[in-house]
């Protein structure tokens, strides 16, 4: 089967810093794939790569057979209609309610009469356990909560794929179980195919299907969560258990602590 | 030295480069403006927010602009002999220059600073990132209509500005100095000409409704998205709208009057 979404020899840097150095990814249609690494290492830059917001030095990306940054303004714009995506911060448009929020991609898109507007958003409000939250404003509303009308609205317009920004950062245990379980409920009723960039471990691993590890701009492991557990490599051993020590340093890399502390003319 | 030509090397490579990305928003701007035509309501709503909520501010400045207006002129004028000319005085100097001015630079502090937080809290919420990914072009979605409604105010406002500051030397040249009001109107409509006088206004307020709200989409749609660049973005705007209205009022009054 060939992937929906292939990633060879991507090569991007934002100003002297290399972000990615020769990375392939490939992700299949039905399946929750998680791209995780330490903070900073790109994962959220590789989701705007994808979805075409940003432009990489060198490589391809190919979604559903299309290469994304050879498509023209209009072309990628309609292969947008058909990509989701959740923001870290949900991305509300903060001067709409939640239900004209939902709407919100309908009513750009579409010229479908309002009583079905209204029953579509119902329904994926329903979807997400927000529908009596509609008349809310995104203000008023918690960051559980917003996430969950941001996958609302992400859904809106039945994709073929949806990218998770971090979708397990900062929420309460009841939050983040019921995001775990509306994430792979959603991928698998509606036949998507979802793609999760985080760092959280233990959520993540119970949910995807496969797993990246990228570091140092490379993709340093894949695999199924049971055999990145059993992988020998001490990074990822690291990585999976929360050591705070190993192949990733827990100091930032510089000084030595003790010359730091003898020359301390810096300072004077 | 070398550090001073280094930082001055840095400082014209980021200013050519936001020229330069500034043009471009222009151009890409520009070409979100026919879809903005077709969907009017977001146009309508922005005039709202941009014009109508800016009304009170002019006309509160017009009217006491007129007023002092009165009192000067009428002080210099009465030493001539010549007071009953004051409408003249007053209608010229409103409708060719502070009427369009002035009101630009009320029109920057009021509407162009609320354009760019606005714009600017957008992108660093990630909302306008947001509508990209939805295939909605936040050009054609939310900068376009917002230009468009700059652009329809600006000279609607300048005009309500100069009638109201010509009301308002009336107010105290008649009502309070004195002044035969018969010989202020009609001198002032025998001097007051429709094209020299009142379209070269327009046209410099309409130049001056483009420049503030291109500037000030631009400054929030480039500010960094953090509080502090978009603080100094709304700083940028007001200062820098300023600086365009009062060069730009040279150029055109030299161009439009200047019979060099």
């Amino acid at each position: 089967m060939a992937p929906l979404i292939k990633i060879r020899d991507l090569y991007f840097n934002r100003g002297d810093k290399v972000i990615f150095s020769g990375v392939d990814i490939d992700i299949y249609q039905g399946k929750v794939t998680a791209i995780m690494g330490p903070s900073g290492t790109g994962k959220t830059t590789l989701l705007k790569l994808i979805g075409g917001q940003l432009k990489p030095d060198r490589g391809t990306v190919e979604v559903d057979g299309q290469n994304v940054h050879k498509l023209s303004h209009s072309k990628l714009y309609e292969l947008r209609k058909r990509m989701g995506m959740l923001f870290q911060s949900g991305a509300l448009l903060t001067d709409l309610n939640v239900f004209e929020n939902v709407a919100f991609p309908l009513r750009e898109h579409s010229r479908l009469p309002e009583s079905m507007i209204r029953d579509l958003v119902l329904m994926k409000l329903q979807a997400v356990g927000l529908r009596n939250a509609r008349d809310m404003m995104p203000a008023e509303l918690s960051g559980g909560m917003a996430r969950r009308v941001a996958l609302a609205r992400a859904v809106t317009l039945d994709p073929m794929m949806i990218m998770y920004d971090e979708p397990f950062t900062g929420q309460d245990p009841i939050s983040m179980g019921t995001l775990v379980n509306l994430i792979r409920r959603i991928n698998d009723a509606m036949g998507l195919t979802s793609i999760i960039v985080s760092h959280d471990v233990a959520e993540t691993t119970k949910i995807a299907d496969e797993i990246y590890l990228l570091s140092g701009g490379k993709v340093i492991e894949k695999g199924d969560p049971d055999t990145l557990k059993t992988s020998g490599s001490e990074w990822v051993k690291q990585f999976l258990q929360g050591l705070p020590d190993g192949p990733v340093p827990f100091h930032y890399p510089g000084n030595d602590f003790k010359n730091d502390l003898l020359n301390s003319k810096e300072t004077q | 030295m070398i550090e001073l030509l280094r930082s001055l090397g840095r400082w014209g490579q980021n200013t050519f480069q936001r020229l330069g990305r500034g043009h471009l928003f222009l151009v890409q701007m520009l070409a979100g403006i026919p879809s903005s035509v077709f969907r009017f309501s977001l146009v309508i709503q922005q005039l709202f927010y941009v014009g109508v909520l800016s009304i009170l501010i002019i006309l509160i400045s017009g009217l006491f602009v007129g007023m002092v207006l009165g009192l000067q002129g009428y002080n210099t004028l009465v030493d001539f002999g010549a007071e009953e000319s004051l409408g003249v005085l007053v209608s010229l100097s409103l409708v060719r220059e502070l009427g369009p001015v002035v009101s630009a630079l009320l029109f920057a502090g009021r509407a162009g600073s609320a354009l760019t937080a606005e714009i600017g809290l957008m992108k660093s919420t990630e909302q306008l990132s947001g509508m990209e990914m939805m295939a909605v072009d936040p050009m054609r979605r939310i900068i376009a209509p917002r230009f468009l409604a700059g652009l329809i105010s600006m000279p609607l406002l300048a005009a309500i500005f100069s009638a109201v500051g010509i009301f308002g030397a009336f107010l105290v040249g008649h009502g309070l100095l004195g002044v035969d009001d018969g010989a202020f109107w009609s001198q002032m409509q025998a001097k007051t000409d429709w094209y020299e006088d009142i379209l070269n206004g327009v046209i410099k307020s309409i130049v001056f409704g483009f420049v503030v709200t291109w500037i000030a989409l631009f400054e929030g749609y480039d500010a960094s998205p953090t509080s502090e660049g978009v603080g100094r973005a709304t700083t940028r705007t007001v200062v820098h709208s300023a600086f365009a209205i009062l060069g730009l009022d040279f150029v055109l009054t030299a161009l439009m009057f200047g019979d060099v």
